[in-house]
Parts: C-alpha cells; structure tokens; sequence
C-alpha cells in the first residue's frame, strides 16, 4: 500500500512498494505520457517531478514518493500551457516526441534554478536527457524562449 | 542507360493513379472522393451508386463532411516527420481548402490503402501526384456544382479558403456539400489531364505552418504503440535467444520466477513463420513482473555456429568476396572497365569500413495482440505493414483478411520499425494463452533483437591517365542484406542478372563523370546468416557514401587539386549524369550548384585556426530516381593530445525539387544531418559472439544536447519535383567530417565512427 499526491490529488496504490514509479503511473494510474526508454536512468524520458525536483521515475521505487508530492506531465500545467509547452510548439521542438514530456520535466526544473540559463546551463542540465531524433537544437532554443516569457511575465507582475 | 534498380522502384510505390479511375459521389451524409481500379468503373454506373456498393473502396483519400470539415487520410506512419502535414497540405492546396478545417486520420490497415510502407524518404515524392489531383478533383467538382447552385458559369468563379464566389455572392463548401449533386466519375486520362495549380498559385504548399502532431506530443496526451492498452490484457517480456536466428530453446526453468508476485506463466514459442526461433514469453498480471519475474526464468538453448560469428568474421568475408572476381551483382558494369584499368598510368585503392549501428529508437520495441470476433488486432507502431501482414497471418494460421494493425505514433522509426518481426511474438502467445498480450522489450531486449545496420566493408578503386584524368573507377560493397533477408522479392537483378539489395549499394551509383565504371554488390553471407541487417536511416547510402566522398577526397589530394575543384570538374553532367524528367532535372549540374554554394557559406579557402580543419562532401541522397542534391561542409577542430574530434559547426545546403512544408523540411535536414554526425563520432557497437556489444545508454553513447553543433542549411529554391528529406543529409556528414579531420591535422580516417584512438593511429601514420 502506498500513498502519495498525483497532480494535486491523493492517490493509494496497493502495489509492491519496490515498482518503479513509472510502471505504478503507466499501468496501475493509466497515465501515459511519462515515457519508458532506458530503464536504467540514462534517457530521461520517464523524467517526473518529486516535490519539484526532476527525478527518473524507472528508477524511484514507489516507496521512496510515500507521502511526496510528484508531478508528471499531464499535471505540469492544467491546460498543457505552461511556457515551456507553449514553447515547444512555438518552435515546433518534437519530431516523434516521444522524449518530449521527459524533456520539458527536465526543462521545468532547469529554469527554477537557472531562470536565464546559457548554453553551457542547458547542456549540463539536460545532458541526460537523449532525443533520438536529435531536436537538440530547438530544444535548447524552446528552453530560452521560454525562460524569456518567464522573465517578461515576472517583471510586468 | 536504363537503370535495373528501376523495376524495385515500380513494385515499392503504390498502384500507379493512371491505373485507377477516380470517383466523387455522396457518402453517408458528406462527400467522398475515391480511385477505383479501372476494371471496376463502368461509365454508366454512378459513383455515388458504387461508392455506396462498395463501402468507398477502394482507396478513399479524403470526405468533406456536411459542417465543411475535410478529413485528409493518411496511410503512412508518423514518427517524428509531421508527415501528415506534408501530405494534407498537398491535397488541401490544389482543393483551396480552409486549412484550419483540415484533419488527418493516420489509418488502420485495409487492401484498399495498397502497399502501406513509410520508409525510404519516399512519402512525399510518392504521394505528391495523386494528392494532388484529388484535390484539383475536388476543387473543380465543387466549383462546378458551386456555379450551379449560384446561377452562374463555372468560369466566373474562383475557390479559395472552402468557398466557391462569382462576383459578390458566393457559397462555402459545406454548402455545396449539403446541396449539391457532386457525383463524377474521371478516366484515368481525364484524371491526368486535370488542371494542377503553377507554382505561383500556391497558398498552402512552400508557405510554413505548424504541425498538426506537434501539441499532443507537449502534453503527454499522443498516443504511442506502447501506451495501447486493452482489458484482461497480460503482459509479456520476451527472453530473447543468445542469436538472431539459430538458437532452439532445450529447457525452461521458471521456479525462481513463481516467487515473484503477479508471475503467470513462461511460454515456449512455436512459429511458424520462423521471425523468432528460440523465443520464451515471460507473462505476468504487470509490466513490472514480467520483468522482474523474466530475470529469474533460467532457459538453456542450444545454438547454431553463429553463436561464434563476429564483426572481424563479417569484414573478413567482405574481403573474400574482393578477391573473387566472379562474385555479386554488378550494379554498374560499363564496356572496358577491366581495359581502363590496364592501360591506366597509375592507380588508387582504398578500403572503408563501418562499424554496427543500432536503432535505438527511444520506445522499446512493442506490440498489443488479440482475437477479437474471428479477428486478429495488432496494436503497434509499424512503417511497413504490408511487410509484416502476411508473416503475421502464417504465424498465426489465419489469413490476412482476418488480421488487422492498428495504428499509432512511432516513437521513433528510423528503420528499425520497417521490420515488424516484434509483432509476431505477441500475436503468438495472444493465441497460445487465448487472451490479450502485451509485449514490452526492456531495453536491453530491445537492442538483442534490433535489425541493426550491418557493419561494411568496401573496396574502391580508380585509374587515372598520365594527365591525371579519371579513367576507370570501380566500387565493390559488401555487407548484410536487408531486402534479401526480409523481403528478397523486392531485389532488382543487377547487370549480370544477380539480384542484389538496392538500398544496401544505392550511393555508389554517384553521379561523377569517371569514365568507365563497375560497381558490385556483395551480399554478405555471415552478416546475413548472423544476425538480421536492418534497414536504418539513410540505409546503404549511410555507407556507400562515407567511402565514395573520403575516397574523392584523398583522389583530390593524391592530385595535389582542390578536393571542391576536384569534384565540381566530375559533375559535369555528362553522359548519363545527364538527369531526366520528372525526378532528376538537371542532373549532376543540380548536385554542383548545392556543392558549390555549400562551399560559399562554410568560406571554403579561407584561413582556419591551428588544428581546425574545414570538409566537404555531396551526395544525391537515397537513390538515383529519386536524387535529393545534397552537400555539406564540417568545420572542426581536432586536438592531437588525445585524438578528440569536435565538430564545431555543419553547414548543409539541399536541392530536394519542391518544398512542400518548409519548418519540416528544415527539421528533418536537422535531425538527419545530426543522425549522420552521431554515426560518425559519437555512436557504434560491435557484433560480438552473436550479439552486439552494446545493449543500453551505460555504454552505448548516441548523441547528446553538449555534443550537438551549430547548423547552418539552406535549400535550393526549386519547383522542380518535390523528393525525400528524411535520409539524405544523414549521407553527406560522415565524410565531410573526415575530410575535416584530415584538413586539420593530416590524419586520414578510412572507418566510422571515428574513435580519438583511431585519430591519434592515423596522427602516428601521417607524421
């Protein structure tokens, strides 16, 4: 038995505490859009939020979010609108996309700590993050853009 | 001279349009259009009548519904191109259609649909014509019935954004849908004599958009074959033999894997399509269990003597295969190539390697299986499903009718997925277990079952006059043979009536000027026995190319000439580097111009830092009748401690005809050239005892955000032809980051991907 919030909303799970939190959010909560790549934490797809930390969720066991907040992608924004997002489509990033909601998680936490990241933040920051369709370049450009509209929107506030 | 790839070509398109007669009548309340094979198109008959006698078959392109909505379907995979945008918008354009009113449904497989294959860089070369003129269809019938309903001639109107208007007054599509009689019927001749839009008229196609998959993809929400789910599903991890095709299963102990909870059962495979010897599904109540439960089942296989084949014994037979004259396919064979030879005054052979390269898409293979009412449904991601159908309905007993694939967004193809072999062990324990299964590789099962591509080996030699001419130029090519393991139907007979793998030789068929000219296609048996060569981006070009383009550039400096000189005199055009009409205009001219203006951007000639060095290379991308005009330079900077390569920036100039959705395009120049840079530098295994080397990202190293370069690409504006985007910049970078290394430092790189210990070797060489 396992009790964590989900996107704001209290879950119980009655699975084994050592499943990967990515297979309890995949097949025991039907949420999808966090992504089994490696397994072994190297690709970043299952990328998630643990209390607003990115973490990867093929190698947290569900015992270790007892009690946690975690975020996937489905809660990052409630209309899917966050900056990032709409960055990513400003720069039209995703080519398959199936690396994508990893890399936006990623992306989130990079800005809380570098809100005006440089390239050499990005490439550390999101270097264990592997698009197999090598849309690095947007990304990096959908990040800064976003980190702009963040700025833009946090001085006018 | 008459290709002999040619024939290939004709058998991977679908039904040529000019064989079909074309219909639009009313449809369940909207309007459909649909081509009909010629025999079943009676001139009396009413299309609407045999439209609705025949459920819309047989390949129905797109409807208008009542409330003006035009639903585009598409019968190729998405996986990462925004193919479906490519393709609406073609249709969209010559139909003057309200593009914010445009869907597209990627769809299911159906024998109406033809040949399903989304490979090659073919989709939109392909379907550029009959999209087109079932739009221009469209638009005429909707103008005509427009008119009618208007009270006016057709000639006073104009279509534009959904709406036909004459004068002032004017009515929308979805109008004319709900009152109009739009039935028609086309000859396969009228068909073709439709008038098409100029390029000048153009409102959808050459402008940019978004892409229609690309919000989905942000949210979390696309669809992925591995996110299929279905209730009572079980699910299955595969353990995958010791090798590809010569391991028999002796013995399975599961005791280990009963303490694990949510274990079901291990199941032996019995196949009798042969796509995977040697298999046991580990089934359980999760994903997680038959994973975890997979790592305790203990199985003993017996194997065959491929369990001991390795790389060196793929290359070493290459190397025999050398020394026969007598073997393989000759693709090229010109009179007097062996004379050319003896009567040249000297000389040049070089050999080039590549090394495996694994798929690695990032979605681990998958599939969904059940029988559901007398049908099978295959749930997956798939490029090739007419490839895969007909195993599937022999493995499973059944015929194809009764099996279809249902389709969902690849998580990356690459080529990986143009093999649906995944699809058959699910659908083999859904019937052994009678109950859905759902098979997912964990990673390392992934890349133990992956079509890699195969490691090569080539031999290239040229003769040369005593002025230094080219005289004779011959290219022997040896690797595994996809199209020979997996679909040998589809191999074209070379010169000397062998049948050979096109996409495992295309590339060495270049379009230089070199006077008499073999080129020999070498199946490689221990490859082909060992493991099953895939299909990966870019496929036999991704090799052929890289010794072709460093082979040009060690000629060029053997001559002591300018390695942009040097291959600017050889695209003369001449000959049979003439090109022709639809596909190849211009010829070796067009392949000039992208060269030379490539050089112009990257500042060819002028002074670089200490160790940095600038490369060129130009290829034609996948094929000859479909040339896409290609040429990059590689800037980079070498350092001599310790051999590292850093690509500093790549500069791509491409002539690939028409574009039709200009972002896209540019994204695929992108993720291609960057696919050719990973190759190249940072990524390759080895074929070790049966197995690759490397099964996960600990030690497998394919790029990453730190190692991505500046780009800089352009393309040559052109109405010409619209060809493929999706491979041929993934040709040209290989070798124009060996001629970089060799520019900077002098050291010559004869194998990919290029190792610091291989550059400090070829340093120690050159000093």
């Amino acid at each position: 038995m396992s009790q964590f919030v989900l996107n704001g909303h209290p879950v119980t799970l009655d699975i084994d505490d050592d499943t990967p939190l990515l297979w309890a959010l995949r097949d025991a909560l039907h949420l999808k859009g966090t992504k089994f790549g490696c397994g072994i934490g190297f690709c970043g797809a299952c990328t998630v939020h643990v209390n607003g930390r990115a973490i990867r969720s093929c190698i947290t066991p569900l015992g270790a979010v007892a009690g946690q907040q975690v975020t996937t992608i489905e809660g990052l924004d409630p209309d899917g609108s966050h900056p990032l997002q709409k960055a990513w489509i400003a720069v039209q990033a995703p080519q398959c996309g199936y690396c994508q909601p990893g890399q936006i998680m990623q992306a989130a936490t990079l800005l809380k700590d570098f809100p005006d990241p440089s390239d050499a933040d990005i490439n550390a920051v999101m270097a264990g993050n592997l698009c197999r369709c090598m849309a690095y370049l947007r990304i990096r450009k959908a990040i800064k853009l976003a980190a702009a509209e963040l700025k833009d929107g946090s001085s006018h506030a | 001279m008459p290709r002999s790839d040619m024939p290939l070509r004709a058998a991977a398109r679908p039904s040529s349009p000019s064989r079909r007669a074309f219909l639009i009548g009313a449809a369940g309340g909207g309007f459909v259009m649909a081509f009909a094979r010629a025999a079943t198109v009676l001139p009396e008959t009413s299309a609407t009548t045999l439209i609705a006698e025949r459920g819309f078959e047989p390949g129905l392109w797109f409807r208008i519904d009542i409330d003006g909505r035009i639903t585009v379907n598409v019968i190729r995979a998405e996986m990462g191109q925004h193919v479906g945008t490519a393709l609406a918008r073609i249709l969209a354009d010559e139909l003057e259609a309200d593009w914010s009113q445009v869907r597209v449904s990627h769809v299911d497989t159906d024998p109406k649909w033809g040949l399903m294959v989304t490979g090659g860089s073919w989709s939109v070369w392909q379907s550029w014509l009959p999209l087109a003129q079932a739009g221009a269809a469209g638009r005429i019938a909707l103008i005509e019935e427009g008119a009618r309903l208007l009270g006016v001639a057709p000639d006073a109107c104009i279509a534009r954004n959904s709406t036909v208007s004459a004068g002032g007054r004017s009515i929308s599509y979805a109008q004319i849908v709900q009152r109009g009689d739009l039935t028609r019927t086309y000859t396969a001749d009228e068909l073709a004599k439709l008038p098409l839009k100029t390029p000048a008229e153009r409102r959808l196609v050459g402008v940019d958009t978004q892409a229609i998959d690309i919000p989905g993809k942000t949210t979390g929400k696309a669809v992925y074959g591995i996110d299929a789910q279905v209730d009572g599903m079980v699910y299955a991890r595969p353990l995958v033999p010791p090798t590809r095709n010569g391991s028999t299963v002796v013995s399975v102990d599961d005791s280990a894997a009963r303490a694990v909870k949510g274990y079901l059962r291990s199941l032996t495979l019995e196949d009798p399509s042969s796509t995977v010897p040697g298999w046991v599904m580990v089934c359980a109540e999760s994903t997680f269990a038959a994973m975890r439960a997979a790592d305790k089942v203990k199985v003993t296989w017996r194997n065959d003597d491929t369990a001991t084949l390795s790389e060196q014994d793929v290359l070493d037979f290459g190397r025999k295969q050398f020394a026969d004259p007598t073997a393989g396919a000759t693709v090229v064979d010109d009179e007097g190539v062996d004379a050319a030879f003896a009567a040249a005054a000297s000389t040049l052979e070089r050999t080039y390697t590549t090394a495996s390269v694994l798929h690695f898409q990032l979605e681990p293979l998958n599939a969904l299986a059940f029988e559901k009412d007398g049908r099978w449904e295959i749930h997956t991601g798939n490029q090739w499903q007419s490839l895969i159908l007909p195993t599937l309905a022999k493995a499973l007993g059944v015929g194809e009718d009764r099996i279809v694939m249902r389709t969902y967004l690849l998580g990356g193809g690459f080529g990986r997925r143009l093999n649906g072999d995944y699809a058959v062990p699910a659908a083999l324990a859904a019937k052994a277990l009678g109950r859905p299964v759902k098979m997912t590789c964990t990673r390392p099962d992934d890349v133990r079952f992956d079509s890699f591509r195969s490691p090569s080996i080539q031999r290239l030699r040229m003769g040369l006059d005593a002025a230094g001419a080219i005289v004779a130029m011959q290219h022997d090519a040896s690797a595994g043979w996809p199209t020979q393991v997996m679909v040998p139907s589809f191999m074209p007979k070379g010169k000397n009536d062998r049948p050979y793998d096109p996409f495992a030789i295309a590339g060495a068929d270049h379009w230089y000027s070199v006077g008499a000219q073999r080129v020999r296609a070498l199946s490689n048996e221990v490859a082909n026995r060992a493991f099953r060569p895939g299909w990966l981006r870019s496929v036999g070009p991704g090799w052929t190319n890289w010794a072709v383009e460093s082979f040009m550039d060690e000629a060029a400096h053997e001559r002591g000439v300018d390695p942009l000189n040097f291959r600017l005199a050889l695209l003369d055009g001449s000959g049979r580097n003439t090109g022709s009409a639809p596909n190849s205009v211009g010829g070796a001219r067009r392949q000039a111009a992208v060269l030379k203006r490539v050089a112009e951007i990257a500042g060819w000639g002028t002074p670089l830092p200490k160790d940095t060095g600038l490369g060129i290379a130009t290829t034609f991308g996948q094929e000859r009748d479909m040339p896409t005009w290609v040429a990059c330079a590689a800037r980079v900077r070498v350092d001599r401690a310790s051999g590292d390569v850093r690509v500093e920036k790549l500069f791509l100039v491409a002539d690939a005809g028409t574009i039709v959705h200009p972002d896209g395009a540019l994204a695929q120049m992108e993720g291609a050239a960057l696919w050719g840079m990973s190759m190249a530098v940072l990524e390759g295994t080895r074929f070790e005892n049966g197995q690759v080397r490397d099964t996960n990202l600990d030690t497998y190293t394919p790029m990453r955000m730190a190692d991505c370069p500046e780009l800089q690409i352009e393309f040559i504006a052109s109405t010409e032809v619209p060809v493929g985007l999706g491979e041929p910049a993934t040709t040209v970078v290989a070798p124009a980051i060996g001629n970089a290394v060799f520019a900077a430092v002098g050291a010559r790189l004869r194998h990919i991907p290029i190792r610091p210990a291989d550059v400090l070797a070829a340093l120690k060489q050159s000093a």
